[in-house]
């Protein structure tokens, strides 16, 4: 109870941050005096979101095995949500590196550049210190540390992930189709 | 009905003093500790620290401003005074001292062992200690091999596009910048600290309807704390995109905009203030009953009122972007929903001294600033009307009218405050009592310092003195009403260090405390004088606001009547 | 709309919904008989002081803003002297007293009709405050121009004012001269940092913000010099970036414009200085008209410096003493500021003073 709390309270101070930057990047979207636009160079990261949902729905069925004991099938779908994550965060290293060498939109490049790898970035740098923690727990699993009784800390740790999700969901919709 | 049980009665325990264990160990502990109660006195020392340091840099712009034309410091100097000043006495002072209160009594008050997340809560007292160490690190580390600057020097709001690498050549404002994104994780910590305790923690029968005003308080300010400290991190991280990263977020040669930096900034500081406040008001609703020997008058009414000046806070941030060239419509809505604002806390006030209405009024050190802090938070509050007036503010806005205003808040009401729960608490801290004589030279003292200085500061402004200048000609008017504010502050020193001097004096001479010398009715009373470190040998069982009092009173006990 | 003079019925500050109580409502108008009485029908003046307060306005904005100002007061003063009589009473009447039987008084909890009363009657004056504010600032953002107001684009850098007047074709630095009972027009642009131009006894201040294009108005009723300053930091001389506005008769005002608009004053016996002034860095930051190498717009405008009675943005009175403190060693008058130390030996800097004491 304590943990889903104070998760919650930590999702409220991460979002605020993040809406911070939503809001930058909807503000000086059309305002850049120079450089490529959205329309020119974004492709929607179609396989990218797909595999960063999926996460969510695996990462669930990882948290109903826990609940239920079966640790094997907990340690399978918990692997599965980190494969998918690192998936994702590989996606987006791959577009970065058209985007950057390919099209030349750099952070410094213009507005669109600056507000785009920010937040985009900011999103990254959250699914990667998530993947980090799903590493550790997945080890303390392989070393066979994880039980059923820590089936509420799994919980937790969850509610990070499915804010990791949710907040993608924002940045898609706002880069990829309103603001493009 | 089935009985409640009655509160245990209190362990007798002599605690072992720290002196007799060897110094080295003493401090390991200290460092290491997770308990919320050290660290809640190690926040509030932090703090003081902080609030020592920051009066000195005040006290050298006020050296400096008495007379016109000074050439006491330069205006570089002067320039990293105030940034300095500013930022201190917020950041490394006033949260510090606010998050060591809350942390100390919030688990006492509810009835709870410690914290929610005791590491958590180490971990974000050191980072703000830390950032405090980082902004601080500027005076030595801004010369040498990285360029210009040492201090920061572009205002505690540090707004764009001062903060540009075109304008703040060198690291100064990276002090700045840093220091306060690493305290900041701090706060969030604390915030989530807090919230998590009172929502989770609270001990039987602890209701949130029977918590005292202060955890109320405390848990409004942490909600704050959640929401209102993401904006500033946020425009920091910005800012160290386009210092470093070369990025346009207010780079307005690029296209950016200064403007938004004022927004997200103030998205942040106006909730901020009010987290500093609302702590203060929690100590006034705890301290004032008790003196006048009556219970808080209107407790749903003041709870309702805190969570409506919480929300509310969230809405009028660009009252202090009036001049900036908003639509007429933006500055209208602004001037409503900051002038909404006085609503609740008018309701504050009156119930303070509905409080005292019929009361029989004991006027203890703790007691006289309350009330001093009650009549000044009317004057505040009334300039603060004056300035949410938009073309009232237009004159008013940037001048010394807002200066005076705003340390009328935060001295004359937070500090004023701080000082009556230091009064108030310390026994329960120390097991000992601070001496009532020393305490009302330092009242008297602080009153009159404060006075001097922030009654005649307004009038300045309003001969059209501006913010943030080192120096003024002669020939404007304003050198003999400097000079008095100048003078006052003396007097505020004097009664400072009266109060340092009580404070350790009393340690080792003050008189034993008991458990309850106030004769008081929340919970942190029915425990011993310090603690035990797991503050209740069995956990209390309430069944009203006024647990000590229901206690104390078995054939009128509060339950009955809530 | 022509922008309204500050007489009491056009300006009044009065709120015109009628949920204001009745009492408060009284008080307001005594208020403003009290101040009608005090003024004339006509904008009443004060003269420019050095000491520029705002309650001493001269202009048609800071009049809206001063009667708006004065009802405010009126309402807290009241709202002081009530909730303070309360406090006082209250500390006095129930303390302890020493013959106190030692039982607690009656513990009364709250009374719901009393939380009611200071609930509705608070909401009622922010209701009224809101509306009066309002009107002001509809009044002044939103006023319209006839098309005989004078156009000023005001311009800051660190650390002194540009001025255009796009209509006459001339920039000047640092005093802006205004003619009297007409309205004037400022456009505000930033060259660097935030500004903002505050002379209390003309308007309220208003924001300088680069990439970023504010407006304000004044609209002077009272001839002389009227003092203010930069009141938005914006670096080291912050402290230093004075405003002078000069009010003049219309004569007087198109005498100066004709003034500015004429070319540099040329005088074969400050040939010498001019040498000087075009052979060093002088001309990479300053434009003097007429002069065709010296077209620099990093610092003011010199091609009428002795029509100005102050020099770094008002930090010194014009005079040659000043001139030749200021261009062997700027920081001398304003340390830290833009301009650098010119590093000329004194025999030129002795003729380059000559020559700029020659630019009327």
């Amino acid at each position: 109870m304590r943990g889903k709390v104070g998760m919650w309270c930590l999702i409220v101070a991460e979002s605020s941050i993040f809406c911070i930057f939503v809001v930058a990047y909807l503000y000086y979207a059309g305002k850049s005096v120079s450089g490529p636009t959205p329309a020119q160079v974004l492709h929607v990261p179609i396989f990218a979101s797909i595999c960063l949902f999926s996460s969510s729905l695996t990462i669930v069925l990882s948290e109903k095995a826990i609940h239920r004991g079966n640790i094997k099938q907990f340690g399978i779908f918990w692997f599965l949500t980190l494969a998918l994550g690192v998936i994702f965060l590989v996606e987006t290293g791959i577009e970065w590196h058209r985007l950057i060498y390919n099209e030349g939109l750099t952070i410094s490049t213009n507005l669109f550049g600056t507000t785009y790898y920010s937040l985009v970035g900011l999103h990254a740098f959250h699914v990667t210190v998530g993947a980090i923690g799903l590493t550790i727990i997945l080890l303390f699993t392989l070393f066979g540390a994880v039980k059923m009784e820590h089936a509420g800390r799994i919980g937790v740790f969850a509610m990070y992930w499915h804010f990791v999700d949710a907040i993608w969901v924002v940045v898609l919709s706002v880069v990829y189709f309103i603001a493009r | 009905m089935a009985e409640a049980q009655p509160i245990v009665p209190p362990l007798v325990i002599t605690p072992e003093r720290e002196g007799s264990r060897p110094i080295v160990q003493v401090l390991h502990d200290w460092i290491v500790t997770v308990d919320h109660k050290r660290l809640g006195i190690m926040y509030f020392c932090y703090g003081i620290l902080a609030l020592v340091i920051g009066g000195i840099e005040a006290s050298i712009m006020r050296a400096q401003l008495a007379v016109a034309n000074n050439h006491l410091v330069s205006p570089e100097t002067f320039n990293q005074m105030f940034t300095m000043h500013g930022t201190t006495m917020i950041f490394f002072a006033a949260m510090p001292i606010v998050f060591g209160i809350a942390n100390y009594l919030t688990p006492l008050m509810i009835g709870a062992r410690d914290m929610a997340f005791p590491r958590l809560n180490a971990w974000g007292f050191w980072m703000t200690a830390l950032g405090g160490i980082i902004l601080y690190f500027s005076f030595v580390g801004g010369f040498g091999l990285y360029g210009a600057g040492s201090a920061p020097d572009v205002g505690w709001f540090a707004y764009a596009p001062l903060t540009s690498p075109a304008f703040s050549v060198g690291h100064s404002t990276d002090y700045w910048t840093i220091g306060l994104l690493i305290s900041g994780f701090g706060s969030i910590a604390t915030g989530l600290n807090i919230m998590t305790t009172v929502l989770c923690m609270r001990g039987p029968g602890m209701k949130l309807g029977r918590m005292p005003m202060l955890v109320w308080l405390n848990s409004v300010m942490a909600f704050l704390v959640l929401v209102a400290i993401g904006p500033l991190t946020a425009a920091q991280l910005m800012l160290l995109i386009d210092r470093y990263l070369g990025g346009h977020f207010f780079d307005t040669q690029a296209g950016g905009s200064a403007v938004i930096w004022m927004h997200f900034f103030w998205i942040f500081g106006h909730p901020e203030v009010y987290i500093l406040v609302l702590p203060a008001f929690g100590i006034l609703s705890e301290v004032i009953p008790v003196f006048s020997r009556k219970p808080i008058f209107g407790y749903n009414i003041m709870v309702a009122a805190t969570i409506a000046i919480g929300f509310i806070s969230l809405s009028v941030w660009a009252h202090h972007m009036f001049t900036v060239g908003m639509t007429s419509y933006a500055n209208a809505f602004f001037v409503a929903s900051t002038a909404a604002i006085a609503v609740p806390t008018g309701i504050k006030i009156f119930n303070w001294i509905g409080t005292m209405w019929g009361g029989k009024i004991t006027f203890t050190t703790p007691m006289l600033f309350s009330v001093a802090a009650v009549a000044q938070m009317l004057i505040a509050g009334l300039t603060g009307i004056m300035l949410a007036s938009a073309p009232f503010d237009w004159q008013l806005g940037n001048s010394y009218f807002v200066i005076a205003h705003f340390h009328y808040v935060i001295l004359g009401v937070i500090v004023f405050g701080v000082f009556a729960a230091s009064y108030y608490w310390y026994p329960k801290v120390t097991g000992r009592m601070m001496s009532e004589t020393l305490g009302k030279c330092h009242f008297w003292l602080f009153l009159i310092g404060f006075h001097v200085t922030f009654d005649f500061m307004h009038v300045p402004g309003l001969l059209g003195m501006p913010r943030r200048i080192y120096t003024y000609e002669a020939s404007r008017g304003w050198e003999g009403w400097n000079l008095i504010v100048s003078i006052g502050v003396i007097f505020q020193a004097l009664g400072v260090l009266f109060w340092v001097f009580n404070v350790l004096k009393s340690y080792f001479k003050g008189k034993i405390a008991g458990n309850d010398p106030w004769d008081a009715w929340t919970l942190e009373w029915s425990t011993t004088s310090p603690p035990p470190d797991y503050n209740y040998a069995e956990l209390p069982v309430v069944r009203s606001r006024r647990p000590l009092w229901d206690l104390k009173h078995p054939e009128d006990p509060d339950w009955k009547y809530e | 709309m022509y922008p309204r003079s500050a007489n009491c019925e056009s300006n009044s500050s009065m709120p015109c919904e009628g949920r204001a109580r009745r009492s408060s409502r009284q008080v307001a108008r005594l208020a403003l008989l009290f101040l009608a009485c005090g003024s004339s029908a006509a904008a009443a003046t004060f003269g420019p002081s050095p000491v520029p307060s705002l309650f001493s306005p001269d202009s048609t904005p800071a009049h809206d803003i001063y009667h708006l100002s004065l009802f405010v007061l009126a309402i807290c003063l009241a709202i002081f002297i009530v909730v303070f009589s309360l406090i006082v009473y209250a500390v006095v009447k129930f303390r302890r007293r020493d013959q106190d039987d030692g039982h607690e008084p009656p513990q009364i909890y709250g009374s719901n009709q009393v939380e009611l009363a200071w609930t509705v009657i608070p909401i009622l004056i922010v209701v009224v405050l809101f509306l009066a504010a309002a009107r002001v600032i509809h009044a002044i953002e939103d006023a319209t121009f006839p098309p005989d107001a004078i156009e000023v684009t005001a311009t800051g850098h660190q650390f002194w004012w540009e001025f255009q007047y796009p209509a006459y074709g001339f920039v000047t630095a640092n005093e802006l001269h205004a003619p009297i009972d007409k309205p004037m027009h400022i456009t505000l642009l930033s060259a660097d940092t935030d500004h903002s131009f505050w002379v209390p006894q003309l308007a309220g201040k208003t924001d300088l913000i680069p990439n970023r294009r504010n407006e304000m108005w004044i609209e002077p009723h009272a001839l002389g010099h009227y003092v203010g300053q930069c009141a938005q930091y914006c670096g080291i001389q912050h402290a230093k970036m004075l405003l002078n506005v000069m009010v003049d008769s219309q004569a007087d005002f198109q005498k100066w414009v004709q003034d500015q608009e004429a070319p540099a004053v040329t005088s074969e016996q400050v040939a010498a200085g001019r040498k000087v002034f075009e052979a060093n860095a002088c001309m990479n930051c300053h434009t003097i008209a007429g002069t065709p190498l010296a077209n620099g717009r990093f610092g003011p405008d010199l091609t009428h410096l002795m029509s100005r009675t102050t020099i770094a943005a008002g930090a010194a009175p014009n005079t040659e003493e000043n001139l030749t403190l200021w261009i062997k060693g700027p920081d001398a008058i304003k340390p830290g500021c833009l301009m650098p130390a010119m590093q000329l030996d004194d025999q030129d800097v002795k003729s380059l003073v000559a020559y700029l004491m020659s630019l009327h």
